[in-house]
């Protein structure tokens, strides 16, 4: 099936790192001393392992490195098929796992770097998220301060897994430089590892990790609206990307009856969990976790589960490109009635990324 | 489908109490720890007295996320001669058991002490618990049955316990805890699985217990809301775990009983397994069907703390996504969240799923006529 749909805004494409050497030029010259004489490895995350179908769909893999890191074959695959206006890079590359915070501040830097040479100079469709080193809030802000000044950076990126729950005081100021600079926060699927992927321990397969991407999601959301980061940071917006969105309702009925139940422990939570994602919560599209929609009753579940979400706001156009999450150019589930897919598309992600709209003027990263 | 939701207001509050039920989830509690002792050797009374149970967490006693209220139990619990909630079969039979005509009550009981660092300790424990459980409750009230506790981080002690208790019809299933120290699934459990399908039991795995990692999978949260909503999340990983390890393909006779875990995540996740496990099939191919399929064949849930949409028609889609039949009422009693059979399902629905939602569900699955 075919589909583009112009004007199109994909929330989630993935350009790659080709290589640690392709960071060598923005990285100082400790850094670089640093990866040549400890022979460092790529830092590509145990998230995606390179020959997984998952992390690269099959007609989207290059014969040799990483899918994704190639601008022509982005535009080619990920781009034109859609007829997509803007599309935002979320780069995965392992800067988040490291253990030390200076040198995932000094990656993180080069990542950022790097994305406005290499990838934002050179289409004028693409924007990106700013890749924060968690290690150390106070790096992590610093990045947020110098990257912001390029309005073609519209979000901080996070990984859904990292040392602490992200709801904590402990990360606030991120939080703080976000809304002040009108950055949307995106949760990406992913992990630094530090903690088991699990609440259970370390799994024995693959597929039991991509899988619990969904519960950590439901974790942090949990721990966002807990501690009050909406209370203190109205007009933040929280992007989960590569989510999943089919768990959301059941996760908040449960969370909405605890709140009722435990809400002394929580005073400053004023709204139901609810009411406070539909505010300041969206989701991406891919991957679609839901029935299959190649039957009827497919489809008609999928539809009951999104009115299970009560909000046509929701949901975010994204492909999620180059991770395999569907063939073809379906990247719509079925079904889907016209006026949500065009919030889908347009609407929602304009409304979730507030600098979007701001004038695309190159103002270069220093 | 057209639903016509009824208004809890209207609803004849002796309407869920006038049909008999099953309550999948009920916690004895002993009056202390002496109790145990007749089946204690004196080694373990005087580990008891001495070190004391150390769970992998903080405190001596009580958890390092204060409940809500205290023993997490509903304040007119506390039986009137004192003592803990649930420790009194008098007063439970007068507050609970008959005004709601429960017919069949599962015993699931917590703090047996199951997750012990002590692995001799933690099997000594267990052991002593389910004789407990037959002297105190079963052989006091018929409708009660049993739960063989196990300790299931160490399997060859958990599958003595379970071929000891085989056939005796005091017990209707083998307990685990949901926090184990490894994901459910992991091989060094099989053993576990094994023996209680020979038993022909089902094995009920109820939220909770510490097995030692963080209730998220992104560290400690702050609040005991985060850990309470976290057992969903918990267990959720726990069914993926034994569904890819192959558990279910491997035994095909072994039924679970997810308790209080919540249920309406279920569809989600199974969807999510379905999708992840068509793209990734090359690394299981043990699994020889659909991991929903599993799920649908091997999988009831109870359903307290039963989740409460508004409207509350959205949950009889996630009800009929998972299946009528698989769906056990539970009231958590005495805990504070205790979910009323009266009012837990403001829902108009046919007289079959009403009976299987609130009595025959349990009585199949756990073999009771």
């Amino acid at each position: 099936m075919s589909f583009a749909y112009p004007g199109g805004i994909d929330c989630d494409i993935h350009p790659a790192v080709p290589s640690l050497q392709a960071l060598l030029p923005y990285l100082d010259e400790h850094w670089r001393e640093q990866v040549a004489v400890r022979g460092m490895d790529e830092l590509a995350s145990i998230a995606y392992p390179a020959n997984s179908p998952l992390t690269a769909r099959p007609d989207w893999k290059p014969a040799k490195g990483p899918a994704g890191a190639d601008l022509v074959r982005l535009r080619r695959e990920a781009l034109d098929p859609f007829a997509t206006s803007l599309a935002i890079c979320n780069c995965l590359y392992g800067v988040q796992l490291l253990f030390s915070e200076d040198m995932a501040a000094a990656f993180a830097r080069a990542v950022n770097d790097w994305m406005a040479k290499e990838w934002l100079d050179r289409d004028p469709r693409l924007r990106a998220s700013i890749v924060v080193p968690p290690q150390s809030v106070e790096r992590a802000v610093d990045e947020i301060e110098r990257c912001a000044k390029d309005s073609r950076f519209v979000q901080v990126l996070l990984l859904v897994m990292g040392d602490q729950p992200l709801g904590k005081r402990h990360y606030w100021p991120i939080y703080a430089a976000a809304e002040r600079h009108g950055l949307t926060i995106g949760i990406h699927a992913g992990s630094a590892y530090h903690n088991p992927p699990t609440p259970v321990g370390w799994p024995s397969y693959y597929t039991e990790d991509y899988v619990g991407q969904a519960q950590a999601f439901q974790s942090q959301l949990t721990s966002l609206i807990c501690e009050g980061v909406f209370n203190r940071y109205p007009n933040l917006k929280v992007a989960l990307l590569e989510s999943g969105f089919t768990w959301l309702p059941a996760h908040l009925w449960r969370l909405t009856k605890y709140w009722r139940g435990l809400r002394m422990e929580i005073p400053w939570v004023d709204r139901a969990p609810t009411d406070i994602v539909r505010s300041n919560v969206r989701l991406s599209l891919q991957p679609v976790d839901g029935p299959p929609t190649s039957t009827k009753e497919g489809r008609d579940s999928l539809l009951r589960i999104i009115d299970h979400l009560q909000s046509d706001e929701l949901l975010l156009f994204s492909t999620d490109y180059p991770h395999w999450q569907f063939d073809g150019n379906a990247v719509l589930p079925e079904g889907l009635p016209p006026d949500l897919i065009r919030k889908i598309m347009i609407d929602n992600p304009l409304a979730t990324y507030s600098r979007l709209a701001l004038t695309a003027a190159k103002e270069p990263v220093r | 489908m057209n639903v016509q939701i009824r208004d809890i207001q209207a609803a004849d509050p002796a309407a869920g109490s006038r049909m008999a039920i099953a309550d999948g989830d009920i916690h004895p509690a002993r009056k202390s720890d002496r109790e145990l002792f007749p089946w204690l050797a004196k080694r373990w009374q005087d580990e008891l007295a001495g070190i004391g149970q150390r769970y992998r967490q903080p405190y001596q006693s009580g958890p390092a996320y204060p409940k809500s209220q205290p023993n997490a139990a509903r304040r007119d619990a506390v039986p009137p001669g004192g003592g803990k909630p649930g420790c009194d079969l008098p007063f439970m039979q007068r507050q609970h058991l008959d005004p709601n005509n429960v017919a069949l009550g599962i015993l699931n009981p917590l703090g047996a002490g199951q997750g012990l660092q002590n692995p001799d300790f933690c099997a000594a424990m267990c052991a002593a618990v389910n004789e407990w459980q037959i002297a105190h409750w079963t052989s006091q009230d018929s409708r009660l049955k049993g739960s063989i506790v196990v300790s299931y981080e160490d399997a060859p002690a958990a599958v003595a316990e379970i071929r000891k208790w085989a056939g005796n019809p005091n017990f209707v299933q083998v307990m685990m805890l949901s926090r184990t120290g490894e994901p459910m699934g992991n091989r060094r459990y099989w053993p576990i699985y094994e023996a209680a399908a020979e038993a022909g039991l089902p094995l009920g795995v109820h939220a909770f217990g510490y097995g030692g990692h963080p209730i998220t999978s992104g560290g400690y949260p702050t609040y005991y809301i985060e850990e309470m909503t976290g057992h969903a999340q918990c267990c959720q990983s726990g069914l993926t775990s034994l569904v890819i390890e192959g558990v279910f393909a491997r035994t095909p006779a072994l039924k679970l009983v997810m308790i209080e875990a919540g249920f309406a995540w279920a569809p989600s996740l199974a969807w999510r397994l379905d999708k992840t496990w068509k793209t990734l099939k090359q690394e299981t191919p043990h699994l020889t069907r659909a991991p929903s399929e599993y799920i649908r064949d091997h999988v009831w849930w109870t359903t307290q703390p039963m989740e409460e949409p508004e409207p509350r028609e959205h949950l009889l889609d996630t009800i009929g996504w998972i299946g009528w039949d698989r769906l056990i009422f539970a009231t958590d009693y005495p805990h504070w969240d205790f979910d009323d059979p009266a009012t837990a399902l403001p829902l108009r629905i046919s007289k079959e799923q009403r009976q299987g939602f609130f009595l025959d569900n349990a009585k199949r699955v756990y073999g009771v006529a």
